[in-house]
């Protein structure tokens, strides 16, 4: 007996799920190890009475997501490493601007064309640092091809709730990777849209925040006066150099994650009960290092994991905690240390770290996170 | 032990197939014989020539680590690959080459070592050289026994380009057969040639 299952890859899921998840809009330009999602969305967003366009680059690409969302609809473009370096400045409009839309980046090697098919988490940094200026950031990390499913949903509905683009990073072995799952009851799914205007159009301002921090949204085309800039604006939109009204709109957006931090950091403790040497772990990496944690459980070692599905905001008080408590800190990343600098910064001197930065394209073996777990005692 | 934890890599240059390969049999093993089964991918830029090489793992449980770790099973079509590829191997597996792209292999290999001109026997009895990926998947059911013969064949069908079906089908029970040879042979290194394809594609016509 056959039994009824279906095969996905990781970017054919980040596909599935943003069509679950209402996104009607792909921009993209073809970039290797993120094309898979391109060509999935070709295929399935007609079916549904979405667009599907491929721009002439990734600035463009940007630039038509932003559009697309201004209009009201929920929108994704995917790219990898130089296209995602291609689209900060467009990505620093869309913060400015507060437009919905997830950019999802299948992370390779770098800096430039680096190493285009290979395993990395070179973009970290600059999923919180590419564009220029202050902004907050929500930048998510699956491990798994359940999770990239459910993250990507995640995704959307953090940009429609904040009215923000959100990063989705994907490595290449977790897009890449092609196993069974089984997806949730599409009815079970929690979607959420932007909050819409409840004034009439002509009393209608697009950075009102009389309603909180996260203005209501009209869309484009649909009557509601709205001006677009990525200058400092006021609330009608149209720019302004008041210093008072700079100040409180860039502290303003910069609110929106900070005092929603609670439901937006998103992590899972593994083994954490008794141990005494922690590993920090995200993405594909993060599998690895569990295998590591099974294998020196088995000799004795108390060593437990704490990996981040939400990599930015990090959980800063938890963090905090397990610096303070921990024997040793280990953290295993493709790339040259992009959390460890972080983590050390909140550490500060009271334990050690132990880095493991591989960028040589190759996964990190379990057996070589083992060897470093010995070296903690 | 049904869905026993096993590890297979297909390698080769790009174009030949063995990304297909993989993708074949991690199927066959999920929608066929219940267990779970990831398929992981590597390739390089180049669209074709570029060491290319896809791991299986299987397992009856979650499979945690997303490449392969120790593994049972190497099959490799070109030097490029093997020189990069050949390694984690556990002390007991299995190692097919095509001797006429991977000449250079260390001496004493301690596994049993399957040395087979699987590309001549493409060309030579299937027409074309891209069916050397899938008899490969055949030979790795008729030495492992991991997947079952009529599993195997109903997964290559159901990833068969239209047209192809026929063509296919007979690739991978040559594969079989040159797999069962391989592995009925006791000796450490196993030699099959084209002589060998010839006469198993003959017996099974007759």
């Amino acid at each position: 007996m056959k039994k009824s299952v279906r095969f996905y890859s990781g970017a054919e899921l980040v596909a599935k799920a943003a069509i679950d998840a209402g996104c009607r809009f792909f921009g993209g330009y073809p970039i290797t190890p993120s094309s898979e999602i391109a060509e999935y969305m070709s295929h399935e967003l007609p079916k549904v009475g979405g667009t599907y366009i491929q721009m002439e680059d990734e600035i463009a690409a940007m630039g038509s997501i932003i559009g697309a969302s201004l209009a009201g609809v929920k929108s994704l473009t995917a790219t990898s490493g130089p296209g995602f370096s291609l689209k900060q400045e467009n990505i620093g409009y869309a913060y400015m601007a507060e437009v919905p839309c997830v950019i999802c980046n299948v992370m390779r090697g770098g800096p430039s064309t680096g190493l285009p098919t290979a395993l990395a988490q070179a973009d970290i940094m600059q999923a919180k640092w590419g564009t220029h200026g202050d902004h907050p950031v929500i930048a998510l990390t699956p491990a798994y091809l359940e999770e990239v499913y459910e993250l990507t949903i995640k995704a959307f509905n953090f940009s429609e709730i904040y009215r923000m683009p959100v990063m989705l990073l994907l490595d290449e072995v977790i897009a890449h990777l092609s196993t069974a799952i089984d997806l949730p009851d599409k009815e079970m799914l929690v979607i959420k849209n932007r909050r819409k205007p409840s004034v009439p159009p002509e009393k209608y301002f697009p950075y009102d925040t009389a309603y909180g921090d996260v203005p209501p949204m009209a869309n484009f085309f649909e009557g509601y006066r709205y001006h677009v800039t990525g200058l400092s604006h006021d609330k009608t939109g149209f720019p302004t150099t008041d210093p008072e009204l700079v100040q409180a709109d860039q502290e303003r957006q910069i609110r929106k994650v900070k005092s929603n931090i609670n439901n937006i950091i998103d992590y899972e403790y593994y083994q954490m009960k008794d141990a005494e040497i922690i590993i920090f772990a995200y993405g594909s990496t993060a599998r690895g290092a569990r295998v590591a944690v099974d294998n020196a459980r088995k000799l004795g070692i108390k060593v437990g994991m704490m990996r981040f599905r939400v990599i930015w905001p990090l959980p800063e008080a938890e963090i905090l905690k397990h610096c303070s408590k921990a024997k040793a800190i280990i953290i295993p990343e493709m790339n040259m240390g992009q959390l460890s600098d972080v983590i050390e910064r909140y550490a500060a001197d009271r334990t050690k770290i132990l880095r493991i930065n591989h960028v040589g394209g190759v996964p990190i073996h379990p057996s070589y996170i083992l060897n470093v777990i010995k070296e903690a005692i | 032990m049904k869905c026993d934890h096993y590890e297979a890599r297909f390698a080769g240059v790009g174009g030949q197939g063995v990304i297909l390969a993989g993708k074949i049999l991690a199927y066959g093993m999920v929608s066929f014989e219940d267990c779970k089964a990831i398929e992981t991918p590597t390739y390089t830029a180049q669209v074709r020539g570029g060491a290319t090489k896809v791991d299986v793992v299987i397992d009856k449980y979650h499979i945690e680590y997303p490449r392969s770790e120790w593994l049972d099973f190497f099959l490799c079509l070109h030097q490029k690959s093997f020189n990069i590829y050949f390694k984690e191997l556990k002390d007991d597996a299995i190692v097919v080459v095509d001797p006429n792209l991977t000449p250079n292999i260390p001496d004493n290999i301690p596994q049993k070592l399957v040395l087979v001109d699987l590309i001549d026997i493409a060309k030579q009895e299937m027409g074309k050289t891209l069916y050397a990926a899938v008899i490969a998947v055949g030979m790795f059911t008729g030495l492992t026994k991991i997947i079952k013969e009529s599993n195997i064949q109903k997964a290559v069908l159901d990833n068969a380009p239209k047209g192809t079906e026929i063509n296919n089908l007979k690739a991978v029970k040559l594969g079989i057969e040159l797999g069962k040879k391989a592995f009925a042979c006791k000796e450490k290194v196993v030699r099959l040639t084209l002589e060998d394809a010839k006469m198993l594609n003959n017996e099974d016509q007759a």
